[in-house]
């Protein structure tokens, strides 16, 4: 683990020059986890904007063994890998990272994913949480903040965007008895120590990190991370792990900030009522609240 | 050393002196003894591949992507509703060019449900870029996955197959099988070498976005490819016959009593064994009639078919498949295959075996009856 930046590479497996909007929170990511990761590594890339940005034949930006089948099975094409490494002795000297969106995540890749880790496969599945379909035009996901306006779920007269809150996708799989982390990429440090922890966990682990999309989330495209600080700050995304059932708040802010905050500079959000934002500091708040009881109850999560 | 087995063990059996290296396995009927077979070769220690009891076929056929991407040998099996799920993973495996081999235990499609045979599960996966075999007996099963993985494996062709057998029919039938010794099979199979894999030392991209300045270039060279396999399925079916003494036809095509016929009946899988048996009994009656069965549907062999129907002039075409608002699948390729020569034989489909429905010598006489009976202008009176 590294306690400071200057622990982490300076070498490069995810090249620049890829087709990434300007201001991407998955590129960031990707480029991030790889450097935890390190150059004995495999990775699977499920169908997202990671995998169309990265990879336009015939180039690629990604300097360690990459391979893409589809959307929904990601975690399944791991699994074959995982076991071909065993096969072929070399399972505990290559990493195996996985990289899905909340779409690939959340959604249709969830019986796989769920089928993986119940076979207690071992891999390190990265998450990469921008909170709808992105890569195919901002459609709503189950990763998506209730109120939020996306192309399927839009800000009309009747329905103001998203009409349900997000899927506790990380509990999801702390149920599967996996090592489950959620980050921030406002926080690499943070963030890479936890994917450096999820490779080397004995079995399957679960990285959910929160990558700002200015495309689809409506902002200008140098803020991704002073919203991304933001939605750790306002308690919308918080940092944990939940190793063996148990979980640990990884950092807490350091004051009060009303979500108001963190909503107002994004256009998804610029329809939402007085009582709306109630409603969303709400439901933060109490979700904040069950953090700290489980951080200090010491009880399993599940 | 004959034993009498069923032909689910046959294959079992047939992928066990392979030795694949991961077996990403999801029971579905009437597959479901294939893997059961090879579950218990792993449990016992006589064979040491990797099972992976993956939680839908979707899965299974990814895994089996993920393994062999890795440059492992690797085996699946499925059936009906199972092949339908996995339909969208079948392209990505052929199009990323992995000789995964898969044994199709073949059932009719659901609605209305049913668990037994017909062809329509895998020949509605004809466009995939799968190689496909479709085999008559137990014997021809266990044969036919070790020239599968032949078949695949060389690097002239690098793409999957599927050795395809009727469901219940020849699935769960009791046949001797002569099981080739291990030895043998080794070298008739040398170890798989793949040409490129996942490997850290040398990191290659696997799987990226094909724009429309590359994709069809991507789609015609498999095409090429499939057809270039034609080549390569008749030369592992001659060095099966020089290793072991026995062989399909020309890997392609098997005939019987063809020579000096004058009418054919085209078939696939067990039919032609019934077909076989008709053919006997009208050679007593003195009808010139043949077989033709048509082994691989994919690559179609248009030029052997024709070939060898220089003196036919009928040909009865048994489907166990149906194009709804069509015709049956082999009907219209056959039909296909000789519309640019100049002389052509009449042909006539029929579509006979859905869903487990026996088809009978009745059935295959009415077929030759009909198609000796044809001329071109028929009377309505």
């Amino acid at each position: 683990m590294e306690k400071t930046i200057a622990g982490i590479s300076t070498e490069e497996f995810f090249a620049s020059g890829h087709r990434a909007c300007a201001g991407c929170g998955v590129a960031l990511a990707a480029r991030h986890a790889l450097k935890a990761a390190g150059k004995n590594t495999i990775v699977v890339t499920a169908t997202s904007c990671l995998e169309v940005f990265s990879t336009p034949y015939p180039e690629t930006s990604w300097r360690v063994p990459w391979i893409h089948g589809a959307f929904e099975n990601a975690a399944a094409i791991a699994s074959g890998i995982d076991r071909a490494l065993k096969t072929l002795g070399k399972r505990k000297d290559t990493n195996l990272l996985v990289f899905g969106g909340d779409g690939g995540t959340f959604d249709i890749g969830l019986q796989a994913l769920s089928g993986a880790a119940e076979r207690d496969q071992n891999f390190c599945y990265v998450c990469l949480d921008n909170a709808a379909y992105m890569n195919t035009g901002i459609q709503r996901s189950g990763a998506t903040p209730k109120y939020a306006s996306t192309t399927t779920s839009p800000a009309g007269k009747i329905i103001h965007g998203k009409t349900e809150f997000k899927k506790p996708m990380p509990f999801i799989m702390a149920a599967h008895g996996a090592y489950v982390a959620t980050a921030n990429i406002t926080f690499p440090l943070d963030f890479i120590n936890k994917v450096k922890k999820g490779l080397a966990f004995d079995g399957p682990a679960y990285i959910q990190v929160y990558v700002p999309c200015p495309t689809g989330w409506k902002f200008a495209n140098n803020l991704t991370i002073d919203i991304a600080k933001l939605a750790f700050e306002t308690k919308i995304t918080p940092l944990y792990e939940i190793e063996k059932g148990i979980l640990t708040i990884s950092r807490k802010p350091a004051k009060e900030i009303p979500v108001k905050e963190y909503l107002k500079l994004q256009g998804r959000f610029k329809h939402v009522t007085d009582d709306e934002i109630r409603d969303i500091q709400q439901h933060v708040n109490n979700e904040w609240k069950r953090l700290l009881e489980l951080e200090k109850n010491k009880s399993r999560v599940c | 050393m004959k034993k009498v087995i069923e032909a689910s063990t046959a294959v079992a059996l047939g992928v066990k002196l392979c030795e694949p290296g991961v077996i990403p396995m999801y029971p579905i009927t009437p597959q479901t003894h294939i893997v059961e077979r090879l579950a218990d070769y792993i449990n016992d220690g006589l064979l040491s591949s990797e099972m992976i009891h993956v939680e839908s076929e979707h899965s299974a056929i990814s895994a089996a992507l993920g393994a062999e991407a890795m440059g492992v040998r690797t085996f699946t099996a499925t059936a009906s509703q199972g092949l339908a799920l996995m339909h969208e993973i079948l392209f990505v495996v052929a199009g990323m060019r992995l000789p995964v081999v898969m044994a199709v235990a073949n059932r009719a499609l659901s609605a209305p449900i049913n668990i037994w045979n017909d062809h329509q599960d895998s020949i509605s996966e004809r466009d995939s870029g799968w190689i496909q075999l479709y085999v008559e007996s137990a014997q021809e099963a266990l044969d036919t996955i070790i020239q599968a993985y032949k078949i695949a494996e060389n690097r002239k062709v690098l793409l999957p197959v599927m050795v395809c057998l009727d469901g219940f029919t020849l699935s769960h039938v009791y046949e001797p099988v002569d099981i080739l010794k291990q030895e043998d099979v080794n070298k008739f199979l040398p170890q798989y070498n793949p040409l490129f894999k996942l490997d850290p030392k040398k990191p290659i991209t696997m799987g990226p976005i094909g724009f429309p300045n590359t994709y069809m270039e991507f789609r015609k060279q498999t095409h090429d490819t499939m057809l270039d396999s034609i080549n390569i399925i008749k030369d592992v079916n001659n060095q099966f016959k020089e290793s072991f003494n026995r062989s399909y036809g020309n890997g392609l095509i098997e005939t019987y009593k063809i020579e000096d016929a004058n009418y054919a009946i085209a078939a696939m899988g067990t039919a032609c064994s019934t077909t076989r048996v008709v053919v006997d009994e009208l050679r007593k009656q003195g009808k010139k009639v043949g077989l033709i069965k048509i082994k691989s549907f994919r690559p179609f062999p248009k030029q052997e078919i024709i070939s060898c129907c220089k003196n036919i002039k009928g040909i009865a075409v048994i489907d166990r498949n149906i194009s709804l608002g069509n015709e049956g699948a082999l009907y219209t390729e056959l039909r296909s295959a000789f519309y640019n020569q100049n002389k052509k034989p009449i042909i006539k489909g029929f579509i006979a075996g859905l869903g487990g429905r026996d088809i009978t010598p009745d059935h295959i006489k009415t077929a030759f009856k009909k198609i000796e009976n044809s001329s071109d202008t028929e009377w309505l009176l």
